[in-house]
């Protein structure tokens, strides 16, 4: 864990002490703020939340164990350590026995002081990573779990809160790895539905007749192999959620039974005739583009309309790339625990590295790029080297994966000449062989004027 | 270009050879010229006669007045035992990422349980120490891996624990912290 998480906050009413003090545990890394007397402090535990409270048990006004109080009313989980001469030892114990976390006698050793502190943000550290656990293991992510800066992704979680509340069907779209099935469980959890099952199933991972079974179940004897009646995903999200991913596909025959499921609300298993009527919501996802797929024949329209109820579009890493330092810190920290490793932080090369790549695979690309540096890496910060696949940028790939489309090549050479022009869009247009406003259209097209490689 | 300055302010006689050892260290791990600066201004008012210590953070505002103008970074060698109030002692102390620091010999020199330490143990300990505090002037905080000069050492067996020499990582977070600031380059 990054020390400067841990907050502490230094009460005492000599200047010296509060100056030296903070300035010798700003030194281990963390963040240190100090206040000159009781009330201050108050104020300061009231704005703002802090893990270690290091107070003087003597000061004119209100004492150390005053603070201890209000400490203990208004942060709970923050710790206290109260400092006192040898004098008053007794209220020390006092202020143990009022909830003080431990004492120190001044003047005390600088190893004592280390090691207490020490102490306490490996507690700390070991409590926030079971509530970090528990969330992983429960996957109950709510809004606030998913980390954004970009207006774009802002504007996506307030549509996103709003559909939550209702019961229509919503349709997810975005590229592979930006989080669609993330959006969905949020979407869940804080929708009436919250406290019924949210069901996930990959259109694209079974065959026709397998996904058949897996949507509505089958009956004793359906086919081969069905050697006892099965419930499908319908009915297990029955009063809940159902995520139908990658819904872009699925086969026509299968396309149908869905539409008459979302009319109707019934279905069958597959061999039976009981009508089954499940209350479920259902939210689909897809990275292709079904717009074209309906154009071209390939999906339903019918279909398409019932599904496109309430569209969100998640945007790709690349359109909000603002959002990178915020998801390295994310990812840092998760890695972290799952790795059992101290993380601490992205060199600010390595940084400049991740901010100018593409990210086709978008956040779940990124974060395997972090996991490879994590277990590569031989110490805390992750570097350059320790990023290595993104040295090898998309050009050098071998074989197809990553490989970008031609929309997405256009994009990048537009980019990449308004960058070496410093912006100049007249002589970009020159260098790119099309006119200015041909030009423009594409900048407005490829949302290049936001981005900083664009140099504009 | 600026560099930085090493300043003895002991109430002893200067020590030359430990004062250009440390110089010669602090240059090749820091990779920053260094000098050795003489002076005969020494800080005052910072004696607690109670507890027979000098206050080290009273050292570093001193310092920051005194120091020559042309010093990038200054850091003050002494003799005398140094103390912040709430703890017992301290081996030095530093700005982080100021432009201060001061280091005592006085610890460094004793061989806890044994007779004196050999010269060169104190200077090894001297160098390490002031490279340390330096590198706190940098904005370096205090590293996890023991080897690391930046590791945390309160005690004279952990400073002869660690190695002289500054971490992978500490590098990096150096090179960062330079480019930042600007200054020499290594």
């Amino acid at each position: 864990m990054d020390n400067r998480k841990t907050r502490i906050l230094v009460v005492d009413d000599e200047e010296i002490v509060r100056e030296s003090m903070a300035g010798w545990l700003e030194k281990d890394g963390y963040t240190v703020a100090t206040a000159p007397d009781g009330p201050t402090a108050v104020e300061r535990l009231r704005a703002e939340p802090w893990s270690i409270l290091l107070v003087d048990l003597k000061m004119p006004g209100m004492d150390g164990l005053g603070v201890l109080e209000e400490a203990r009313k208004l942060r709970p989980d923050a710790v206290v350590v109260i400092m006192t001469a040898y004098a008053t030892v007794d209220t020390a114990v006092t202020a143990m026995k009022m909830g003080a976390f431990d004492y120190l006698v001044k003047p005390f050793d600088p190893e004592e002081l280390s090691l207490l502190t020490q102490k306490i943000v490996a507690q700390q550290a070991l409590a926030r990573e079971n509530i970090l656990l528990r969330k992983v293991l429960k996957r109950e992510y709510r809004f606030r779990d998913l980390l954004s800066n970009s207006p774009k992704m802002h504007a996506v979680f307030d549509l996103a809160r709003v559909a939550a509340r209702s019961h229509s069907t919503i349709l997810v779209q975005g590229e592979s790895g930006t989080g669609k099935e993330l959006l969905a469980r949020a979407i869940h959890v804080e929708s009436p539905r919250s406290t019924g099952p949210f069901v996930a199933v990959s259109c694209a991972a079974l065959t026709e007749t397998l996904l058949e079974s897996e949507l509505f179940g089958h009956e004793k004897g359906a086919f081969t192999g069905a050697v006892s009646r099965r419930k499908g995903k319908f009915e297990a999200a029955h009063g809940g959620t159902l995520f139908l991913d990658e819904i872009g596909d699925v086969s026509p025959k299968l396309q149908l039974d869905l539409l008459r499921v979302l009319e109707e609300r019934r279905f069958s298993r597959v061999g039976g005739t009981e009508s089954i009527q499940v209350d479920v919501r259902i939210i689909a996802a897809t990275n292709r583009d079904l717009k074209k797929a309906l154009e071209d024949g390939r999906f339903r329209e019918d279909l398409y309309y019932r599904l496109n109820v309430i569209p969100i579009t998640l945007p790709p890493l690349r359109q909000r790339r603002e959002d990178l330092p915020l998801l390295v810190e994310h990812f840092l920290e998760h890695l972290g625990v799952e790795l059992g490793r101290k993380l601490e932080a992205v060199s600010a090369e390595g940084m400049r590295l991740l901010t100018a790549h593409d990210w086709p695979g978008n956040v779940r690309e990124l974060r395997n790029v972090l996991e490879r540096a994590a277990v590569v890496a031989s110490g805390p910060i992750l570097d350059v080297a320790d990023l290595g696949l993104l040295e090898v940028h998309t050009e050098e790939r071998q074989g197809s994966e990553g490989l970008a489309s031609l929309e997405e090549v256009e994009r990048r050479h537009i980019a990449e000449v308004l960058r070496r022009t410093g912006g100049n869009v007249s002589h970009a247009a020159r260098i790119l062989g099309i006119d200015r406003v041909t030009l423009y259209s594409k900048i407005k097209r490829y949302e290049l004027r936001k981005e900083p490689e664009s140099g504009t | 270009m600026g560099a930085i300055y090493l300043w003895w302010i002991g109430g002893g006689e200067v020590e030359e050879r430990l004062m250009e050892e440390v110089r010669a260290q602090v240059e090749r791990v820091l990779r920053y010229p260094a000098r050795v600066w003489t002076s005969p201004e020494r800080p005052v008012d910072t004696l607690d006669p109670a507890r027979g210590q000098h206050l080290s953070t009273r050292i570093l505002r001193w310092l920051l007045a005194a120091r020559p103008p042309e010093a990038d970074r200054v850091v003050a060698v002494t003799d005398v035992d140094l103390f912040i109030p709430v703890l017992t002692f301290v081996f030095g102390e530093a700005q982080l990422r100021g432009s201060a620091a001061v280091v005592s010999t006085a610890r460094l020199r004793s061989n806890p349980g044994a007779p004196s330490a050999d010269p060169r143990v104190v200077t090894a300990r001297v160098a390490k120490e002031c490279i340390h505090e330096l590198g706190h002037t940098f904005g370096l905080i205090h590293c996890d891996d023991p080897r690391c000069v930046m590791a945390r050492s309160v005690s004279v067996p952990q400073v002869d624990a660690k190695g002289g020499a500054l971490c992978r990582d500490c590098r990096i977070r150096l090179e960062e912290s330079r480019r930042e600031v600007g200054g020499p380059h290594g």
